[in-house]
């Protein structure tokens, strides 16, 4: 017979261990959490506080410190000097804050200082990247109205498709995107507003009992936190390609979230067992070879980008492995185990069974 | 049977379509005869890729609407005077309202017709009383203007700077208009970004000014300036260093560098670099009549607010040329004349954003992408075929398809590929498997629960196909609002996530059912599926 990697009559009772999944995902949550109060919120990188980022090859082996005392000048405020890409490649990344200075002036700020410290060594402004606090604050802007739209049109989708609810989703949707618009009138900051929305479309997941949607929502949280909190506690930037990676991350979690719904939903007209338990644990365990074949070929791809794809990628890549554990394990031990919040007795809806038979 | 001839048939059409948009790609293939036959769409690499410049530039609206203001103030006390009504220095509150005094309140009645005959653009806001039988106006420029002034000038300064980076003479630039006051340029595979940048960011606004000789310069710099002149700075280089001089300049504005029909790098005979002009008909006239009026006296000519030169009048120039001297380097000549060509730019403009990069990073970015995409995809196929075996290697082969369909929609649908685009296809190397991972479990399972081969693979298929589709919907929706808020290299993730969703969906569905149906055709009673 074929090579398998989960035994077909495997039963793992998952949603008897949800406990200790909440208590673990909580500790990683609070962990990170904890990291963003301490710190301030996200490290924000040049994209989202504006200043100047310098990546410069040399032809040999500098030392950071040299750099550092090479380029204290004005015209390079709060300068930060990393050592970047692979080993021997002697690549530096700086990083210096929004001033009145313009890129012109930090290249030659760079030029100068670097000829004159290292007599010998050339050396070759690979990037310069400048990002004035205008289009900072806009591109915050953006990356949270993103996250927040992909929240919503998710979370959307999942009720409707799930338990045929689009009107009520529908009005959910409309009444969050219409708090957001108020908020934003109001001048709030875009993050305030992002946070209350979430908030306000978990209770109104509870209240209009959107099982789904609500499962799919904290799973989503879950996994856009996880990273978020690890970048904190690694100190390292919250940039725009960062933000795309979680919300790559946000659909391919649901995406494992969804196969497992599609299989809940199967079992429930199939009048598995009468117990939601029962249902959920035979779900998860019949979709738990794709589950981890999946996450296994997308580890595999993603984790060759991060050894191999080169320091610009690099913090891409880190996020979306992080993500991909994440993701898996919470589409199996958080966005599962939590359809049973509701204790419902699968009572099916006659409604599902016409609409989708 | 019938059936499965024409999948197969459409199958291959597809594959055929992707192959002519890939083909012009590839640069041995696209100077060929075989070029000349296919569609000349061809994948465009992101400046990330190859190298170049980004710029995102802010105009200065609220300064042209300044400009716009201080010169309204200045007609309405030139056309009120000529009508004897006395008005007093209007001056600009803010941007967008101008402040004056009218000496006579009996004459309220006139002013008010003049400034509704010949004033239309401003509104009155309040003409309150302000003693001595004064009274004191504040007008307003009305929407409706401040609107037109604001197209207005956005497309001059879109003009202004498309004319300097052609002059300057970049490959395929792009340069286009975004929301409110912002024009993102993009210049592909520049190796000098600093010339390029005070190319586009300068201002150009050329002056000539006389100077104001009787002036004490050293009280001006101290800060006592006499009435109508003003402090300037001449800019004078010593080898290396810049000097900057203080002069006195007559505040009027007698020639402005709207009339330059022509601007040039010459040569004195020391062989110093300077910058000739010629002006229009209208430009010569005046700077005819200006040099006469003013011999033995000097000349400033101001660029940008600095001073240039400021050459004594030796005699009445005729002939409309001038020429601007100083310590250029022939670059800097050169430069100067494209910019003065061109044309001033309508208000300044700020430098926003800016993202350089070399275009050695942009091949090492290009070649360590494609190591990442062949290793991550070596390790799935491997894998793939090991777990499924022969089911596996239709799984495989359909991998290297979905990368084939991907770059043949990128071209077809002309857009770039960037780095996060790359990494994009490494994603859907790895995610892409999902699908035919859904379908063989599905498969095997319903062989398990001994259902016949042929009805197992026709419920696999069914029953997966719907899973699919269910569970793609979200990536593609985080995909599409990726597209929606993201810039540029996101947008090039954004695109090949999706293409690499519906290219995925495309194969493990309708392709790997042709294979498994025609096996199904051929196949010899009792034996069992490979997978």
């Amino acid at each position: 017979m074929s090579f398998e990697i989960i035994k077909r009559d495997t039963n793992i009772d998952f949603v008897g261990m949800r406990k200790y999944a909440y208590v673990l995902s909580a500790a990683l949550l609070l962990a990170g959490f904890l990291s963003l109060v301490v710190k301030g919120g996200p490290q924000y990188g040049i994209d989202f506080a504006g200043g100047f980022n310098v990546q410069v090859k040399f032809s040999q082996a500098v030392e950071l410190d040299q750099i550092r005392q090479a380029l204290d000048s004005p015209a390079m405020t709060g300068l930060v000097v990393q050592d970047f890409g692979d080993a021997g490649d002697n690549e530096v990344l700086l990083r210096a804050s929004f001033s009145e200075q313009t890129a012109n002036d930090v290249r030659a700020a760079v030029e100068s200082g670097l000829t004159s410290a290292f007599p010998g060594v050339t050396h070759e402004v690979q990037r310069l990247e400048m990002v004035g606090p205008k289009v900072g604050a806009d591109l915050r802007e953006k990356a949270l109205q993103a996250i927040f739209y992909a929240v919503l049109l998710i979370a959307t989708y999942i009720s409707g498709r799930f338990e045929q609810k689009w009107m009520v989703a529908g009005l959910m949707a409309a009444g969050l995107a219409s708090v957001v618009y108020v908020l934003e009138l109001l001048s709030a900051p875009m993050s305030l507003s992002v946070i209350v929305a979430t908030i306000a479309a978990l209770i109104l997941c509870v209240v209009l009992r959107l099982k789904y949607a609500l499962g799919a929502i904290v799973a989503l949280i879950h996994d856009v936190m996880i990273p978020l909190g690890l970048f904190s506690l690694l100190n390292k930037d919250v940039d725009l390609t960062i933000i795309a990676a979680l919300l790559t991350i946000v659909g391919y979690s649901l995406n494992d979230t969804i196969i497992i719904y599609d299989r809940i939903r199967e079992n429930i007209r199939a009048k598995v067992s009468p117990s939601l338990d029962v249902v959920i644990n035979k779900s998860v365990n019949q979709t738990m070879s794709r589950t981890l074949i999946t996450a296994g070929t997308t580890f595999m791809a993603v984790f060759s980008l991060y050894i191999f794809g080169g320091g610009v990628i690099h913090d891409f890549a880190l996020t979306m492995l992080v993500g991909v554990v994440a993701g898996t394990y919470s589409s199996v031990f958080v966005g599962a185990p939590i359809l049973a919040f509701f204790k419902p007795r699968i009572d099916i809806d006659e409604r599902v069974e016409k609409a989708t038979a | 049977m019938g059936s499965l001839r024409w999948r197969a048939l459409l199958a291959a059409f597809v594959i055929f379509l992707a192959l002519i948009h890939v083909l012009p790609s590839i640069p041995s293939v696209r100077n060929s005869s075989l070029g000349a036959l296919l569609p000349g769409d061809e994948i465009g690499l992101g400046l990330d890729l190859k190298g170049g410049i980004h710029l995102t530039l802010g105009v200065d609206l609220d300064a042209a609407l300044s400009n716009a203001v201080t010169s309204i103030g200045q007609d309405l006390r030139l056309e009120a005077r000529e009508k004897k009504i006395l008005v007093l220095r209007p001056r600009l509150l803010d941007s967008r309202r101008l402040e004056f005094t009218l000496l006579k309140q009996e004459q309220r009645a006139e002013l008010d017709e003049l400034l509704g005959s010949r004033f239309a653009t401003m509104q009155i806001i309040s003409a309150e009383d302000g003693g001595n039988g004064q009274l004191r106006y504040v007008l307003g420029v009305t929407p409706d203007y401040v609107k037109y002034l604001q197209d207005l000038t956005m497309d001059q300064a879109l003009k202004t700077i498309r004319n300097r980076i052609d002059q300057f003479g970049v490959a395929e630039p792009d340069i286009r208009k975004q929301q409110g006051n912002r024009i993102i340029v993009q210049l592909p595979g520049l190796d000098d970004p600093k010339r390029a940048i005070n190319i586009i960011g300068r201002t150009a606004h050329l002056e000539f000014k006389l100077v104001d000789d009787g002036a004490d310069v050293q009280a001006a710099v101290a800060g006592t300036v006499p009435a109508e002149s003003e402090l300037a700075y001449m800019q004078d280089k010593r080898g290396t260093s810049e000097v900057k001089t203080p002069i006195v300049l007559k505040s009027e504005v007698v020639l402005t560098g709207e009339y330059i029909t022509d601007a040039n790098v010459q040569f004195d005979s020391y062989g110093q670099a300077y910058v000739g002009m010629n002006f229009n008909a209208r430009g010569s006239r005046i700077f005819e009549e200006v040099t006469g009026a003013n011999i033995k006296k000097r000349l400033a000519i101001v660029l940008d607010g600095t001073v240039h030169s400021a050459p004594v009048i030796q005699d009445r120039i005729g002939g409309g040329r001038a020429s601007i001297t100083g310590q250029f380097t022939t670059e800097e000549a050169h430069d100067l004349a494209v910019v003065l060509r061109a044309g001033s730019l309508p208000a300044p403009v700020n430098i926003l954003e800016e993202r350089s990069v070399g275009p050695s990073l942009g091949q090492e970015s290009i070649d360590k992408g494609m190591m990442a995409a062949l290793i991550g995809g070596l390790l799935v196929v491997v894998f793939m075929s090991i777990y499924y075996r022969r089911a596996g290697l239709i799984a495989a082969f359909e991998i290297i398809l979905d990368i084939f369909l991907i770059l043949a929609g990128l071209a077809a649908f002309g857009a770039t590929l960037t780095l996060p685009g790359i990494a994009g296809i490494i994603l859907t190397l790895g995610m892409a498997v999902d699908a035919n991972v859904l379908i063989y479990e599905r498969i095997r399972e319903e062989l398990r629960h001994g259902e016949s081969v042929a009805a197992a693979i026709n419920n696999g298929f069914s029953r997966a196909t719907q899973t699919i589709i269910d569970s793609n919907v979200t990536t593609i929706i985080a995909a599409v609002i990726l597209y929606q808020f993201g810039t540029g290299p996101v947008r090039g993730f954004a695109v090949t996530l999706t293409l690499g969703i519906l290219a995925s969906m495309f194969t493990a569905i309708f392709v790997s059912r042709i294979f498994f149906d025609s096996w199904l055709a051929r196949r010899q009673p009792g034996t069992q599926p490979s997978i």
